[in-house]
């Protein structure tokens, strides 16, 4: 299910001005219609790449575009919208639900930031849509974990872009949320547009995503989840850094079958493989997933 | 009666002093409901005390003393950002190392050309005495970033909220930072005249904490925050007339006093509402 080109990032690499090389050659061109996972250890240069993608760092070599334009001028045409950690904001900002959803209007207003009746509809369908219109006048320190994430959301929803970069989306969410905003990213990248989700959520990754991008300094793998997010891949992406649990045949069964069982972790929902060479079942793992979550 | 409560508007000066402190307060409120949220109160002690050798080395010039403010808190702000970036010491710890550098340095100016300036009147303020010239100088800041919070007041709170956001929908966010900056060294110099370096950063500060005990909306925050910063400072000014006091010092009180009287009955965040909560449990319980 490949859509249109949006972003097309070529040779791309970043070099901070303390020397620190944090991207080297990365190559990749993502689709609208699609959720790609972005999956590394932290330093891997993740949310480098979210800020070459905004425009925030300039590149050392090589260039992103955002349907054709660079990351500066797609960013004044709306066309980016972030959802960030939810560790990165005050929560006891004196602003009510619906005025930080505003906030993803902005772009749309005036000098003054006046809202005009569009901006307002929007603000009102975001939040129906991420179901929290309830909540839409309470103070956002009164929010739980999961709200506050929707909110986010709402916010970027109400932006209006076709592309959405979520950075950690899960951390600190429950499983009902988690699968909720699952559901939610799929509607999403049904009407066309591009998600991509930074997580070390490894085993969400086959249930939600369509396409993965393993990175470690530059993309070690990229492609559907399917064929991409393999042991093997991951263990190159990850070298020694994932928790590593191999139960083999014989700690499993009394007979004479050879297949083992595979869990990999770095600290959250574990990816679970298994199959003779702990990999070949990840793609009937996925179906069933997905199953659950449309 | 009503004679000795208007004595004070038959003198030109305490007009004078009641209207730029009113202008003055209002503009360091509406500063005050942003430096609030982000812990940079700090910062508004620390500019105040370090433009004072730039006041001090204006007046041995003769130059306007706003340019000499000026200069040494960008000197001050530079240094800042150096010092930090070139060693691992805590925002704090720089603060407080600059700030007291270039105080120092100011009082020993004063202490070699003790005739240029009156030291005191940098330190403590003195609005009963602003010259004509001050006053344009005043005047001309306050409007000017008056009109730029209030046109601009949503961006900044964009900006304040979450910067990378902020980037997102392509606002300039670092010419808002500087210019936020600029504004609050500009607001400092002319508060310096209303209530002196060393009682600044109340009117940075308090305005802007007693309405955040008050409301969760910051449209409501600010305007609570600039008709208080402007109330008492002007009515701080009216009554030093009577009872001959330093009118910095009044409306400091004045605000603190007020703002001790929020924490207690402010609706949803008091403390009386929760002894209430408390009383009115134990009373179902018990």
């Amino acid at each position: 299910m490949t859509g249109q080109d949006v972003i097309k990032i070529t040779d791309l690499s970043v070099t901070y001005s303390n020397g620190h090389c944090a991207l080297d050659g990365v190559n990749i061109t993502l689709h609208t219609g699609t959720i790609c996972g972005l999956v590394g250890v932290n330093g891997a240069g993740k949310s480098t790449l979210f800020k070459s993608i905004m425009g925030f760092v300039k590149p050392s070599q090589g260039s992103v575009k955002i349907h054709g334009d660079i990351a500066q001028k797609a960013l004044k045409k709306n066309r980016v919208a972030y959802v960030p950690q939810t560790e990165e904001v005050d929560w006891n900002f004196p602003v009510l639900v619906k005025d930080v959803v505003m906030m993803g209007r902005y772009g749309h207003m005036g000098f003054m930031r006046i809202a005009s009746k569009a901006d307002h509809v929007a603000v009102e369908n975001a939040l129906e849509r991420v179901g929290m219109r309830a909540y839409e006048n309470r103070q956002i320190g009164e929010l739980s974990g999961g709200q506050k994430k929707r909110v986010f959301v709402a916010r970027a929803l109400a932006q209006g872009g076709d592309i959405i970069l979520l950075d950690e989306p899960f951390t600190g969410v429950d499983i009902k949320t988690e699968d909720s905003l699952i559901a939610l990213f799929h509607d999403l990248a049904n009407e066309g547009r591009l998600i991509l989700v930074s997580t070390h959520n490894l085993g969400s990754v086959p249930h939600f995503c369509d396409e993965v991008i393993l990175i470690n300094k530059t993309v070690q793998a990229y492609g559907p989840v399917e064929t991409t997010f393999t042991q093997e891949n991951l263990a190159k992406t990850f070298g020694g850094m994932l928790r590593h649990h191999r139960l083999i045949g014989d700690d499993l069964h009394d007979d004479e079958d050879p297949r083992g069982l595979t869990v990999l972790t770095d600290d959250e929902r574990p990816l679970v493989l298994y199959g003779e060479e702990g990999g070949e079942q990840i793609r009937k793992l996925n179906k069933k997933g997905r199953k659950r979550t449309t | 009666m009503i004679d000795l409560l208007l004595q004070p508007f038959s003198y030109d000066y305490m007009v004078k002093a009641i209207l730029i402190s009113a202008l003055v307060g209002g503009v360091c409120a509406f500063l005050s409901a942003f430096l609030i949220l982000k812990g940079w109160s700090l910062m508004g002690d620390a500019l105040a005390h370090a433009i004072v050798p730039g006041v001090v080395l204006a007046y041995i010039l003769a130059l306007p003393y706003a340019v000499g403010a000026f200069f040494a808190g960008l000197l001050a702000a530079g240094s800042m950002a150096a010092v930090k970036h070139k060693t691992a010491l805590r925002e704090d710890t720089v603060i407080g190392l600059i700030f007291t550098t270039f105080f120092a340095l100011g009082l020993l100016l004063v202490s070699i050309n003790p005739t240029a300036v009156n030291i005191q009147a940098v330190i403590l303020g003195n609005i009963l005495a602003i010259s004509q010239s001050d006053m344009v100088q005043v005047t001309i800041i306050s409007v000017i970033c008056f009109a730029v919070l209030a046109l601009k007041w949503r961006d900044f709170m964009a900006v304040f909220f979450d910067e990378s956001h902020a980037r997102s929908i392509g606002l300039p966010v670092t010419a808002l930072r500087i210019a936020f900056f600029t504004m609050l060294s500009a607001a400092t110099v002319a508060a310096l005249q209303t209530v002196g370096a060393c009682l600044v950063i109340a009117m940075v500060v308090t305005p802007g904490a007693t309405a955040y005990l008050l409301t969760d909306r910051f449209e409501r925050l600010i305007i609570m925050a600039c008709i208080w910063g402007a109330a008492s400072s002007a009515i701080g000014a009216y009554a030093s007339y009577y009872l001959d006091a330093n009118p910095g010092g009044l409306i400091v009180c004045l605000q603190t006093a007020v703002f001790l009287i929020t924490i207690i009955v402010a609706p949803k965040y008091g403390m009386a509402r929760g002894w209430f909560v408390r009383r009115a449990v134990r009373g179902i319980n018990g």
